[in-house]
């Protein structure tokens, strides 16, 4: 519904000094799950590593999820193919019941690497059009660059933690010793010099692919093209698009199976889509509170 | 096979992703689902140790049903070369070929030879069997042929003795079922993988087999490789695009660093290390180790030109090229007889440069005390690794086995410059040299290993400069005068590979090997490398984008020998030199000009000679190999498929157990390779393998392996807080079956044990690990990566305390990759406790009396 | 149990739930501490504490008067302080007043809270010394007014974020911090105003108490299956403790505290002590339902198959969003 409230868009917020919309592709079917990404930004941005957290057994995932530490994010995945859940409607009971059977004919301790699929991928900020953490960003810390990409200025940012429950794919976080807010720049810093991210620079295998979004997507409708007539059956480009609750991405991804699954929502929305609705209820709570003072007051002068 | 080329070799593995993107097929046969597993078309879980009886089984079904590229085997390989009578194979006596000597543990290989040889072939014995071998895979040393013609041929492969039906014979019972019921693979896999073989290769099409550690970690490693090999030229994929067999190789420079080898049985460029039997007479040398024809035939030019280098002025013709310089090996100086003979206080002084086998070698207990045997021990290294450490922070002095104050080693540490802080050149995979040019000065004391080595020598010859003793003066005859710079006075980098590189006597470089000479005039310190210097430029530096040339890249790097990308690529033309398929085109004959063409690449031949060249009568060298026959390095210019020579354990593969198994060797009655290397001594005790009695203590397959998020012993990776992060602690890989017969809870702690010791791990249940049937039973694996140790910003036990010290006795490798443990669920126990755990264990395996 | 069995028990066991990543949360938790729950109340109540003064005072009730304003302007000093102690660096706060904007209800809530603080200060300072007449005169009905936006911007705060209960409730979350800002107004200045003096205030109180148990019940409805954060382990029983006291507090105001003095500082206390939990309810059922991806998923999933979502942008697989769940 509504557009959003900023009064000045990109890109004619930057005029002439306005660059081509710059994004990211991660194409998570060629992702072997090798982590540079994360390293190389973390190497580039010098951002703090922990590496007392310990094991999480999530899979080859130490790192958890994005946060204020983690900007690019290695996501695993170990699921069974067809044989397993999706044969069994999706059912968890039935896929167990189907387990054991497969178990019970001797299949069970045979093999089943066929069976298996192991689903890497590596998320980061989206850099969405509508950006719910840019919008509710009380200093100006967050901010649109002539890239349109979303950047946190660290020297405005003053840790209020607002953007953080606001963003709506979890991705900013508050480092615990400053206090403030950390999240991918989409190497602000190099695209200024004409360098490609370090992310995207580091992956070996192009999973993360790194250009002009216009570009990104027509080259990600061909590659799902491709994929699903090769019989991949959820692969889905995610975000691809500008008509959803957060007005298209600049970062978006090809994904093989459905957006939660790797930790994503199906249906982010910038909170400030609610705004009218969340001012005007704000408003009438104030007129009621109105209401009830002068209530109190109605009755029985002393 | 035998490689989990996404985690281990990432940047290269992009390429195998291009390829499937362009329609190849991605097949992964290892025994957990890795993440190459996972952009893989295919995966097949194996049971390791048991590549071979796999591969002999693609091999019978190429033979079975004709699916040979005919042609190929014909022209290309010794197919049709006839055997000595003699030969006797391991179907005739279950398991061992003809000439075993069983006190010896060895083989006199003369039964072995093409019929119509002499039959001094007398490899397999003591030092010699070091000689041979080597680490070198051309191995063809010593081979005398006339004219490089095998004596007796038949063309038809059809005389029994001919190596296609020998081969035929050998793999026969290597059947769909077979290797089932061995390796675990199920039928409809094995074949859907031999026939996706098969179908791809041939004129029009060709294949690549990968592999890395997989397969040579074990005590039958190099004959796995021979068995690809078999496969790959029985397809006709060698020596053509897209074909080959790909090792992949360890640390970044391991490949130059078995070039210029670190290694202690051979001289740089693959020629042998003398042996004591050619006393010093370097004629006899030559003639001991070179063969006639081939490649190899100029031996003499590549070793004088190498003496020259070494010994510049100091080094004649009249004086053998100061042949008598050289050291002379006298057994066995490979890593773990070596760390033996420290513990037997034989070897008193260590000097340790990046390495850290506390961690990285077999059986750490060994390894420690071994250095604590020493009366010195020298460790250069970037951090303070375990190695450096072990006298004051080690398993054994946790549990009270081992005593600071009882330790009388002297321990230096020395710090180390990375490679980011220094000039020089990693060799790649692809034998291809690149240049790198030092970021940053290192810090403080941190000097190169140039820097050390140089400085080093300098002054041990500064000591002797007055000396007169007859046994310094290789020492002081060295050409030991590099330019240096800056101010630490770091030696020049490019002038070592201008040495490496080779002058003419009028000091211009030479430009290929083909121009050294045996009478003093060349100096090259390592032939191979011949023409990395040509036009006095670093052709390693050259770093022109692929956007600007051709797609082999002949202008990024410079690759060995004489920038040949594709070896042996004369096979990727027919006999008559077309091209066998206008779409697998590389290098043909051009009628009209007289010479080799090529898509981009340098051709592996002798540039003018003809398709249809027949070697005159008494030809040597180069001038003995026919102009069909493409594998020059071999004195008959064949590819083998049968090695008659310079294997010490077989001139076919064929399948063994492991040393450590809990499975029987269900094709003969010898269980493991009659010729690894064990050792028998109470500080490396062995589990029972299937059939002895104790076995069932150590019932499980226990296989270690990397990580992408670490670097092998950890120094280079578990210093590092952002790699840290990635892996924090060590976990072992079970399958969800085993984790419930044994009580396993995800994330929770396990122990794990063998004779040598126990370690503990955090559990990772995965589906990734399946168990396998093997014959009618269940094998279950323990999977753990190696990476851990007690220093670092991680710390964890090292899967290197659990196995057993064995190897293969072609190269000395150490069979990492499989032996047998216990596993329970909780943390191990402590201090002495510890030791009493281990040694009960032994006592139920009846390895140690109760 | 047979081994196969086991073994499947242990699959179905150590696999992850498949429509979350090991159950890690989809959108991030709040990451205010303490502070924030207490400043939420302390907005509140010095906001309506303001209405109420100013009130009394053009009723020409000068001892509620008084007090109402001490209240407020307890309120709006321990307000910021509260604010500036969740930011870490006290300095950072000024970055607040960069802007102006909208779209930020903390942003325009930091206006309000200067305006607010600006007048209930000099308010305060005129109902208890009758220094600055001036200001005071014109400053009075605006602390009045902005106390009103102080009590309910809190809830469009934390409405306009991603955390599935808040950003849900937001048309019912205001009403709630608006009944619990009255009621604790009320419950304060009854706790500290003569009984005779402080009939307004007690009604004030009841009314704050039953608007604010009535507006919880509503949203509870509204939320149905998403409620449910509320009554879970670490959250119950602020929610369960947030009603009894109100509902305690308030049966004590209307009853015995129009007399009892007593009473009254009882009710008082009662009142204010739900309204605390109410705050920390709140705070920690959203906290609690943003950690758990179920609760994110689970009404996106479902505004997607009633439509009633647009749904991320998604192509490839038409039907994957209307597959259930
Ligand atoms: N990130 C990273 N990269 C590295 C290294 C590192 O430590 N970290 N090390 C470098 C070095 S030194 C080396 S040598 C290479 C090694 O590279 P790789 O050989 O790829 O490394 P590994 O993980 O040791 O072993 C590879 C695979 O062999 C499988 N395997 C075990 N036994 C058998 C068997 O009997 N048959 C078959 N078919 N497969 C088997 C294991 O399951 C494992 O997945 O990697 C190099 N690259
Ligand atoms: N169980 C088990 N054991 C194994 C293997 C296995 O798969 N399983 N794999 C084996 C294999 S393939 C290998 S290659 C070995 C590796 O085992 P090692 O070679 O023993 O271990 P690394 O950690 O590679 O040791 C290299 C050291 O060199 C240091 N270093 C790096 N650069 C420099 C430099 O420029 N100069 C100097 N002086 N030092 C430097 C690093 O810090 C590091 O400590 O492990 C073997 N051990
Ligand atoms: S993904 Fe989150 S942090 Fe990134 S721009 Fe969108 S709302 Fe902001
Ligand atoms: S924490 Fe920083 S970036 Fe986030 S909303 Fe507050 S001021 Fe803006
Ligand atoms: S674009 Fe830059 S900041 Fe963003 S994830 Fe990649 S490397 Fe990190
Ligand atoms: S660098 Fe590329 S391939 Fe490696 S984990 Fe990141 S996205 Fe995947
Ligand atoms: S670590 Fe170096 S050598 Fe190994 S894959 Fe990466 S770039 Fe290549
Ligand atoms: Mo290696």
């Amino acid at each position: 519904m509504s557009e959003p409230l900023e009064i000045n868009v990109w890109p004619g917020s930057y005029g002439a000094a306005a660059k081509p919309r710059m994004g990211f592709f991660t194409d998570t079917s060629i992702c072997i799950g090798c982590k540079a990404c994360e390293v190389a930004c973390k190497e580039w941005n010098q951002i703090p590593a922990s590496p007392q957290q310990g094991f999480t057994g999530h899979s080859y995932d130490n790192t958890v999820d994005l946060g204020a530490d983690t900007w690019r994010h290695v996501a695993f995945i170990e699921q069974r193919k067809p044989v397993g859940l999706d044969s069994a409607g999706g059912s968890l009971v039935d896929a167990a019941a189907l387990h054991q059977l497969i178990d019970e004919t001797g299949l069970g301790t045979y093999q089943e690497g066929d069976g298996l699929r192991w689903l890497m991928a590596s998320d980061v900020c989206k850099h969405c059009t509508n950006a719910a953490c840019l919008e509710v960003c009380p200093t100006g810390a967050l901010f649109r660059t002539e890239f349109d990409t979303v950047v946190v200025q660290e020297d405005v940012c003053n840790g209020c933690g607002y953007c953080v429950p606001a963003c709506p794919f979890g991705v900013l976080d508050q480092r615990e010793e400053d206090g403030r807010v950390w999240k991918c720049t989409l190497c602000y810093d190099r695209l200024k010099d004409d360098k490609e991210p370090a992310c995207a620079q580091a992956c070996p295998t192009n999973s993360i692919q790194f250009g002009e979004l216009t570009d990104l997507r027509e080259r990600a409708d061909r590659r799902l093209n491709k994929l699903t007539e090769a019989g991949a059956e959820h692969a889905q480009l995610y975000l691809a698009g500008d008509e959803d609750g957060i007005g298209g991405a600049g970062a978006f991804f090809l994904l093989l199976d459905e957006p939660e699954v790797y930790g994503l929502p199906p249906d982010p929305v910038d909170t400030t889509d609610d705004l009218g609705s969340i001012w005007g209820a704000a408003g009438i709570a104030a007129a009621a509170l109105a209401g009830g003072l002068l209530a109190a007051f109605a009755r029985g002068r002393p | 096979m035998g490689s989990n080329m996404a985690e281990q070799h990432p940047v290269g593995f992009q390429w195998v992703i291009e390829a499937k993107e362009r329609g190849a097929r991605v097949m992964h046969v290892d025994p957990r689902f890795t993440r190459t597993s996972a952009m893989a078309d295919l995966h097949a879980p194996i049971r390791p140790g048991t590549d071979i009886a796999f591969l002999g089984g693609v091999i019978n079904y190429i033979l079975q049903g004709q699916r040979e590229f005919g042609d190929y085997v014909r022209h290309y390989t010794n197919a049709r070369v006839i055997i000595k009578p003699e030969f006797r194979d391991t179907e005739d006596l279950d398991g061992i070929f003809s000439g075993f000597v069983p006190e010896d543990r060895a083989y006199m290989v003369s039964s072995w030879g093409y019929a119509g040889t002499d039959g001094e072939l007398t490899a397999g014995k003591k030092e010699q069997t070091g000689d041979v071998s080597g680490d070198a895979s051309h191995g063809a040393h010593g081979m005398k042929l006339e004219r490089g013609d095998p004596p007796e041929e038949d063309w038809t492969l059809q005389d029994p003795n001919c190596v296609f039906q020998i081969l035929k014979r050998h793999y026969a019972r290597y059947t769909p079922e077979l290797v089932e019921q061995i390796t675990g693979v199920k039928r409809e896999r094995f074949l859907e993988i031999a026939e996706t073989l098969c179908a791809n290769s041939g004129r029009e099409r060709t294949g690549a087999i990968c592999y890395a550690v997989g397969w040579t970690h074990h005590t039958t490693g190099v004959q796995i490789i021979r068995a690809a090999s078999i496969v790959q030229l029985l397809l006709g994929n060698i020596g053509r695009p897209g074909g080959g067999i790909l090792a992949l190789r360890g640390h970044a420079n391991i490949q130059g660093s078995t070039d210029i080898p670190t290694l202690y049985d051979i001289l740089p460029g693959y020629i042998p290390m003398p042996h004591p039997d050619s006393e010093d007479d370097f004629d006899r040398f030559v003639e001991l180790n070179g063969p006639d024809t081939g490649a190899w035939g100029d031996l003499k030019s590549y070793a004088a030109s190498m003496l020259k280098a070494w010994w510049g002025d100091a080094a004649t013709p009249a004086n053998g090229f100061a042949y008598h310089y050289l050291p002379r090996v006298d057994g066995d100086h490979s890593h773990y007889p070596m760390m033996l003979r420290m513990l037997d206080r034989k070897t008193t002084g260590f000097i340790v440069m990046g390495q850290n086998p506390v961690v990285g070698s077999a059986n750490s207990k060994l390894q420690r005390r071994a250095l604590a045997n020493l009366d010195w021990l020298v460790v250069r290294d970037t951090v303070e690794i375990e190695t450096a450490a072990f006298w004051y922070d080690s398993p054994d002095i946790e549990s009270g086995e081992m005593r600071t104050e009882e330790i009388g080693t002297e321990v230096f540490f020395l710090p180390a410059a990375a490679h980011t802080e220094k000039d020089g050149s990693f060799t790649n995979t692809q034998r291809l040299l690149q240049w790198h040019f030092k970021a940053v000065e290192p810090r403080e004391d941190c000097r190169s290993e140039l820097w050390f080595a140089y400085h080093l020598g300098r002054r041990i010859r500064a000591k002797l400069a007055s000396s007169i003793d007859p046994k310094d003066r290789p020492i002081l005859d060295l050409t030991w005068d590099y330019p240096t710079r800056g101010p630490h006075e770091e030696p020049d980098a490019e002038a070592v590979l201008q040495e490496i590189n080779g002058r003419h006597a009028d000091g211009s470089f030479v430009s290929r090997y083909q121009e050294l000479r045996d009478d003093g005039s060349t100096t090259c310190g390592s032939w191979i490398h011949a023409g990395v210097y040509a036009d006095g430029v670093n052709q390693a530096a050259r770093k022109k984008p692929h956007t600007e040339q051709n797609w082999i890249a002949p202008n990024w790097g410079w690759a060995w020998p004489g920038n040949r990308h594709i070896l042996y690529n004369r096979a990727s033309a027919d006999p008559d030199g077309r091209p066998w398929s206008q779409r697998k085109r590389y290098v043909w004959w051009s009628e009209e000009e007289g010479r080799w063409h090529s898509l981009g690449d340098a051709p592996d031949f002798e540039p003018d000679k003809a398709p249809g060249y027949q070697p005159p009568e008494g030809a040597k060298g180069m001038e003995a190999i026919k102009g069909s026959s493409p594998f020059i390095l071999h004195p008959d210019g064949l590819g083998w498929l049968y090695a008659a020579q310079g294997l010490v354990d077989g001139p076919l593969p064929t399948h063994y157990e492991p040393q450590e198994s809990p499975v029987r060797n269900r094709l003969y009655g010898q269980q493991a390779n009659p010729t690894r290397q064990e050792f028998h001594r109470p500080e490396n005790p062995y589990n029972p393998s299937a059939g002895q009695p104790g076995a069932e203590v150590f019932p499980f397959v226990l296989g270690t392996y990397r990580l992408t998020e670490h670097h092998t012993a950890g120094g280079m990776s578990r210093t590092v807080a952002h790699l840290a992060e990635l892996q924090p602690e060590l976990f072992c890989e079970v399958s969800p079956q085993l984790a419930a017969e044994r009580g396993l809870e995800h994330g929770g702690w396990a122990t794990i044990v063998s004779s040598r010791a126990a370690i503990e791990a955090r559990v990772m249940v995965t589906e990734r690990v399946v168990p396998l049937r093997v014959d009618d039973r269940i094998v279950h694996q323990v999977g753990l990566p190696y990476h851990w140790g007690r220093k670092g910003l991680v710390t964890g036990d090292s899967a290197n305390e659990l196995l057993p010290l064995v190897l293969d006795k072609n190269v000395h490798i150490s069979e990492y990759k499989v032996s047998t443990c216990d596993i329970r669920p909780g943390r191990r126990p402590r201090g002495p406790a510890l030791a009493r755990f281990v040694a009960d264990y032994r006592r139920r395996a009846g390895l140690e009396p109760s | 149990m047979s081994r196969s069995d086991s073994a499947a028990a242990q699959v179905r066991e150590y696999r992850e739930e498949p429509r979350s990543y090991y159950g890690q949360p989809v959108v991030k938790e709040p990451v205010w501490s303490w502070e924030i729950p207490w400043y939420f109340f302390t907005g509140g109540l010095g906001g309506a504490s303001a209405g109420l003064a100013y009130l009394a005072e053009r009723t020409g009730n000068e001892p509620l008067a008084r007090r109402a304003w001490l209240i407020a302007l307890a309120g709006v000093t321990v307000s910021p302080a509260l604010l500036i102690s969740d930011l870490g660096v006290p300095r950072r706060f000024s970055n607040m007043l960069r802007m102006v904007k909208i779209t930020s209800p903390m942003s325009i809530g930091s206006w309000i809270l200067v305006i607010s603080g600006t007048t209930t200060v000099i308010s305060a300072v005129h109902a208890t010394t009758g220094l600055l007449p001036r200001l005071a005169r014109l400053a009075k009905p605006a602390a009045a007014l902005a106390g009103l936006p102080l009590s309910t911007y809190t809830a469009a705060l934390i409405s306009q974020t991603a955390v599935p209960i808040w950003h849900e409730a937001r048309r019912e979350l205001p009403l709630v911090f608006a009944s619990g800002a009255a009621a604790s107004a009320g419950a304060a200045a009854t706790a500290l105003t003569p009984t005779r003096h402080a009939g307004p205030a007690r009604r004030l109180a009841v009314l704050g108490a039953l608007g604010e148990l009535a507006a919880v019940q509503l949203m509870e409805k509204r939320l149905g299956g998403l409620a449910d954060p509320y009554h879970r382990e670490g959250v119950e029983r602020y929610t369960r403790a947030a009603r009894v006291l109100t509902a305690l507090g308030a049966v004590a105001i209307a009853g015995p505290a129009r007399r009892d003095r007593r009473a009254a500082v009882a009710g008082g206390a009662l009142v204010l002590a739900g309204a605390v939990c109410e705050r920390w309810s709140v705070f920690k059922a959203g906290a609690l339902s943003a950690r758990d991806p179920a609760y994110t998923v689970g009404p996106q999933r479902e505004r997607i198959r009633t439509r009633r979502g647009r749904g991320a942008s998604r192509r490839g697989t038409p039907d994957a969003a209307s597959r259930p769940l």
